[in-house]
């Protein structure tokens, strides 16, 4: 019954998820089994890349569902990825323990360089990994609390959501560059050693965090087609189509909204936490305003509304912005700008609307 | 009041403060027990300057079907924009029952203490199905845990097939909402008030772009309903009225200018100027 | 190094007016900004029958120091604007001659050699000697070099002046000639030095009721000397009636110090306020009337800049000239770019807020991207003309520079034009009446289409002369823009769509805020708090300080 609801009904769904699973069995194989020599070998570099494209697909959904599903369109879910990264980002810099660059016990390097002499209260308890996994969906989730309940309350929405949520993520971006915040200033978080003791230089912990990040975003697909297939799914379509026709036939949307902010904001949250170890890095130019744009336009390309639409486009959009910045830097903001207006004007519904349209041609002729 | 009035008002025993009041909750009685089920008493609201309602005294008997009726610009829109929440008046007080203060309480509450409403322009959600525009509206635990692990019971299963065969959708329960012709909207959104099963349904021209046919049945399923539920119709369409009045009531320009039977109204002097000019 | 002369209180004044008249009365502009007012100090001053300027400095290494100072007392005769280096030179050790007749006279800094007279460098450095002196003669030259400054035609010159003898230290001498000169002088501020220095010349007195007097004086005066002057004797004086006196003296000064930094942040605030001003006055149309997210809105204002940058690149030579011109060029140009971006992507989506919102950001990478490729991603440097670059210094605590004074003048300018616009013309009816109801508009006759192509350019437009307006603040880079966007956006929220009022008390009161907040909380954090209150505004009042009201708004 489960299955039926969550899997069979979703034929696109099931063809992607698929995929995924299908990359997370053969990539782990064909990296750590399949001799370098062999054609069919895959690189460390592709692994890695592979793996934050996954966590982008876990981002694309979490914007996917409030944007897609709810018509509330988040400038600001950048903010919550890049605070899930410095959650773990955390974590991973306790682990360094003495072995920085200063052998300090328990300061990281950025708070011996500004002469700090003891660990701020807010480090403390992320050298246990379950505390910051804890804080990793516990702090967005409550930020996305607050913030969401103050402006779903007073009835901001659409455009103004909107900026006001970019106003969020500048703000923090402009708060982590400080040295004083003690996140490392623009520098922020890196050089990490190790995660759970395995070594993040080591290719089969490279291939876990992939593999991981694969879990993930099926899990995370799973949450998302469990909430929209429900009644509550219903409800949310009916607040982004008629929102006060939906509060007069008794439904307090306001909680309705809230409560999908905050699901989509831990969401961001995991990926970004399971980004981070992938990439080695995490520092404010993350809060950036133009990633979060940036995640919405993954999403409108791949087409809102469809979960597994959010993952294509996380895919797609990536991929070819790995391949322009290889080939051809100048270019690629070209493209990503088209890629903005091409989609608003011509693709309202993305490229599954498109593959959805041929194939309904192609089943006419 | 002055923050010290309400501190005292604090300390009379037999105060009850607005939290220990119960909730409306769909299908809990509302007390009628002095016959009117709506009190729409002194309510002014202006919009910069401009008085859409002016001081409006209304009530609504339980089981009642009202039609009301006026030219552009007299307030009607307004009237059910206070009564279920949308608006709040400047001053006046509304009270659904004795006891359930309507400016006290958001929307939604509104709605689960059953008031139903039917928008002029039919708002339906267009992306569901017929189906679940039913169950959407489907008189049944609105919270958002609920809705997120709890599928419709048997029950209320049962009235919303109920509900389709009455409007005449059952061939069309699967189809999208946006497909259906502009009455069938009209239907499916009366539908959905049904199914809300509410104690006061606010219609608003319910008729407006219906078909001879389809304005004779819509007539009918209306005056069926009073009775059981008080409705309040706001028309344009006098034959309609006509057809299904028993009480009317006139506004012009923010308040009542005449109530009565239809003849009465249409004979009133006051009436016929205001309809026909000086 | 300025040319001397041109600040003048009355050039100042000239300039602000012209800036004022700029729009309708430009060749009159053309007359008075020419600069010629050195040229006359230069060579108007030389009566017929003495040797000229040219003849004593060039007799200058000649004959016995006796000679020397007779040249040197005639030349101290001569008004000229060379002779302070000279005699400055001379007194360093650093005036050289040659052997020829007449002799090159050459001035020495560091390693450069630069005629005395004709003022060109020299590359040649045979045959140049030191032309002596002796301590007789340095004495006299000091003193003459002290009365020139105090005779400069510059009031800045004449003011640093004033100030170097109270930091040297005032003696009789020296008090004796400022005395005669305070007569003459007509500046205030240097007046008001002289004062001063007197002041703290008679602190030296042995009388204490001299003393108390000098006190009471500079317990008026602001200057960082007074303030110096009576520290040392509220610390160290023997007469505690005296160092009592001296310690209410600088409380006082103290007070008014604290009220001249209040009006100093007031005005920064205000500056900053007409900058966002500037900045958001654009999307104040194209939000506010029109209900376009225009997020390319930050790249039209550096589009406009750099037109600024074009002007100076395309005319070397008019740079005085370059803002006035690129006004009107940016504002052209980026109408253009505005009413393009309107007709190619914008009309298709009206109506669809968060539609445009994603369009247009597409748009402004496109746009700096462009930029990038085409000029470079480095910032362009663009130079401020003559007349909007200095401080006017208004007393010794505070001083405002032109720059901003002129673009909160501009900004106000901008600002009050197009209210006329909207509140005064046809197009501006047309566009309210577009923006309350278009169905409506379209069936009495406006074509909306039209109107809204206009409206965006001029929106834009706005845009693009607020560029040049920040081109004389900020770099000029591809980045420009997105530094502006989210505090337009900010300040049009804050202040309520669609009302251009409240679009300049939000971006006015957003910048004295900033501004405030800034000394205690560092220039981060008080934009963090900044943006963290809008974002608690918006709660409160979700449709800004001045909202709309009406049915059509309550839908």
């Amino acid at each position: 019954m489960l299955t039926q609801r969550l899997l069979l009904s979703d034929r696109g769904g099931m063809v992607v998820l698929g995929l995924v699973v299908l990359t997370a069995i053969l990539v782990p194989i064909l990296n750590l089994v399949v001799p370098t020599s062999s054609p069919f070998y895959v690189s460390n570099f592709t692994v890695a890349l592979l793996g934050k494209f996954l966590c982008f697909a876990l981002l694309a959904l979490s914007v996917d569902l409030i944007w897609g599903y709810c018509g509330i369109l988040s400038l600001g879910h950048g903010a919550f990825f890049s605070l899930g990264g410095y959650g773990m980002g955390m974590y991973l810099m306790r682990q360094i323990g003495d072995r920085g660059v200063y052998g300090h016990p328990e300061l990281m390097d950025f708070m011996v360089v500004l002469n700090w002499e003891s660990l701020p209260w807010y480090w403390q308890g992320f050298d246990m990994f379950w505390f910051s996994l804890l804080m990793i969906l516990l702090v967005p989730g409550l930020l996305a609390l607050v913030f969401g309940w103050l402006a779903f309350r007073s009835r901001v929405t659409g455009v103004y959501f909107a900026i006001i949520t970019q106003a969020l993520t500048y703000a923090l971006m402009l708060a982590f560059f400080r040295n004083e915040m003690g996140f490392g200033g623009n520098n922020g978080l890196n050089d990490f050693k190790e995660i759970l003791g395995f070594d993040l230089a080591a290719k089969t912990t490279r291939v876990g965090l992939f593999v991981a990040s694969a879990i993930a975003l099926v899990l995370g697909y799973l949450a998302c087609r469990y909430i929209v297939t429900s009644r509550m799914g219903r409800v949310i379509v009916s607040i982004r189509d008629a929102e006060s026709r939906t509060r007069f036939c008794g439904y307090q949307v306001e909680s309705y909204k809230l409560w999908l902010f905050v699901f989509s904001s831990m969401l961001a949250a995991i990926a970004g936490a399971l980004y981070v170890p992938q990439v080695g890095i995490i520092n404010p130019g993350e809060f950036s305003p133009l990633n979060s744009i940036e995640m919405v336009v993954w999403v409108a390309t791949g087409g809102r509304g469809t979960l597994f639409g959010a993952i294509v486009g996380a895919f797609s959009v990536n991929y070819a912005k790995t391949f322009f910045t290889t080939f051809s830097p100048e270019t690629w903001l070209f493209i990503l700008g088209a890629l903005f207006v091409l989609v608003t004007l011509v693709l309202p519904k993305g490229i599954v609307g498109l593959l959805g349209h041929v194939r309904r041609k192609g089943d006419k002729s | 009041m002055t923050p010290l009035d309400r501190l005292r008002e604090t300390w009379r025993r037999d105060q009850i403060f607005d939290f220990m009041l119960p909730k409306p909750e769909f299908g809990k009685a509302v007390d009628t027990s002095h016959g009117p089920i709506l009190y729409v008493e002194d309510v002014s609201v202006s919009f910069d300057g401009f008085k859409a309602l002016n001081n409006l005294n209304l009530y609504i008997d339980d089981g009642e079907l009202r039609c009301i009726i006026g030219p552009n610009g007299a307030g009607k829109t307004t009237m059910m924009d206070v009564i279920t929440g949308k608006t709040r008046p400047d001053t006046g007080s509304v009270y659904f029952g004795q006891r359930i203060d309507l400016l006290k309480l958001p929307e939604h509450e509104i709605a689960r203490g059953g008031i139903g409403r039917k928008f002029q322009k039919p708002t339906i959600f267009e992306a569901l199905s017929v189906f679940e525009n039913l169950e959407l509206a489907t008189a049944s635990d609105k919270h958002v845990w609920y809705t997120l692990n709890h599928d419709l019971s048997a029950e209320q299963r049962d009235r919303l097939d109920e509900v389709l065969t009455l409007i005449g959708l059952t061939p069309q329960a699967h189809q999208d909402a946006g497909a259906l012709s502009h009455g069938q909207k009209q239907w499916l959104e009366i539908g959905m008030l049904l199914v809300q099963n509410p104690r006061v349904l606010l219609v608003d021209e319910p008729v407006a772009g219906m078909t001879g046919e389809e304005v004779e049945h819509t007539a009918r399923l209306l005056t069926s309903l009073a009775g059981r539920h008080s409705v309040i119709v706001v028309e344009h369409d006098m034959a309609f009225v006509r057809s299904i009045a028993r009480k009317v009531t006139v506004l012009h320009q923010g308040s009542v200018l005449a109530e009565g039977s239809m003849d009465q109204v249409q004979n009133d002097p006051r009436v016929i100027e205001v309809y026909l000019g000086e | 190094m300025n040319p001397p002369c041109r600040f003048t209180p009355r050039h100042t004044l000239h300039a602000v007016l012209l800036w004022l008249m700029c729009f309708s009365a430009l060749p009159l502009h053309a007359s008075a900004q020419s600069p010629a007012a050195p040229a006359e100090a230069r060579t108007g001053a030389v009566p017929a029958a003495q040797p000229s300027f040219e003849q004593l400095v060039q007799q200058l290494p000649g004959g016995s120091l006796r000679d020397r100072t007779a040249t040197i007392n005639q030349l101290s005769n001569q008004r000229d604007e060379r002779l302070a280096d000279i005699f400055n030179a001379l007194l360093a050790g650093e005036l050289l001659a040659d052997k020829d007749t007449p002799p090159t006279i050459a001035i020495r800094s560091g390693e450069q050699l630069t005629d005395a007279l004709t003022g060109t460098a020299l590359s040649d450095s045979t045959g140049l000697r030191r032309i002596p002196v002796n301590n007789n003669l340095r004495t006299q030259l000091r003193g003459q070099v002290a009365q020139l400054h105090l005779n400069h035609s510059d009031t800045d010159k004449r003011y640093a002046a004033v100030q170097r003898f109270i930091r040297d230290g005032v003696n009789a001498d020296t008090a004796a000639l400022l005395h005669a000169h305070q007569e003459l002088e007509e500046s205030d501020r240097v007046q008001g030095a002289i004062t001063t220095a007197l002041a703290v010349y008679r602190l030296q007195s042995a009388d204490s009721g001299i003393r108390q007097a000098a006190i009471n004086e500079l317990s008026g005066s602001l200057e960082q000397e007074a303030r110096n002057a009576l520290r040392g004797i509220a610390a160290n004086d023997a007469d505690p009636e005296l160092r009592a006196a001296a310690a209410e003296a600088i409380e006082s000064i103290q007070g008014r110090i604290g009220f001249y930094r209040f009006v100093e942040n007031l005005f920064f605030g205000l500056s900053l306020g007409s900058v966002l001003l500037l900045a958001a006055i654009g999307l104040a149309i194209t939000f506010g009337v029109m209900g376009v997210i225009n997020m390319a809105h930050g790249e039209l204002i550096m589009i406009g800049a750099y037109t600024t940058w074009g002007v100076q690149v395309l005319f070397p030579n008019l740079i005085e000239w370059s803002l006035l011109i690129a006004i009107p060029a940016a504002f052209l140009i980026t109408a253009l770019v505005g009413i393009a971006i309107e007709r190619g992507v914008i009309r298709f989506l009206y109506g669809r807020p968060l539609e445009t919102l994603l369009a247009t950001f597409g748009l402004s990478l496109v746009l700096q991207q462009a930029v990038r490729s085409l000029f470079s991603p480095l910032n362009r440097s663009v130079s401020s003309p003559e007349w909007i670059s200095g401080t006017l210094t208004i007393n010794p605590v505070l001083s405002i520079t032109y720059t901003r004074l002129y673009i909160l003048i501009f900004g106000l300018l901008v600002f009050f034009a197009l209210m006329l616009v909207m509140k005064r013309t046809a197009l501006g009816l047309k566009v309210r009446a577009v923006s309350q109801n278009r169905a409506m508009a379209r069936a009495v006759g406006v074509r909306s289409s039209w109107v809204d192509a206009l409206t965006f350019g001029l929106g834009s437009g706005i845009a693009g002369v607020a560029g040049v307006a920040l081109s004389q603040l900020t770099n000029v880079g591809p980045n420009l823009g997105q530094a502006y966007i989210i505090d337009s956006f900010m300040v049009v929220v804050f202040g309520g769509v669609g009302n251009l009022w409240g679009t300049l008390v939000s971006a006015m009161s957003l910048g004295l805020i900033n501004n405030f907040l800034e000394p205690y909380a560092g220039a981060m954090l008080a934009k963090v708090l900044v943006l963290i209150m809008l974002i608690l505004f918006i709660q409160k009042k979700p449709k800004g300080l001045f909202p709309q009201k009406g049915r059509a708004a309550a839908d």
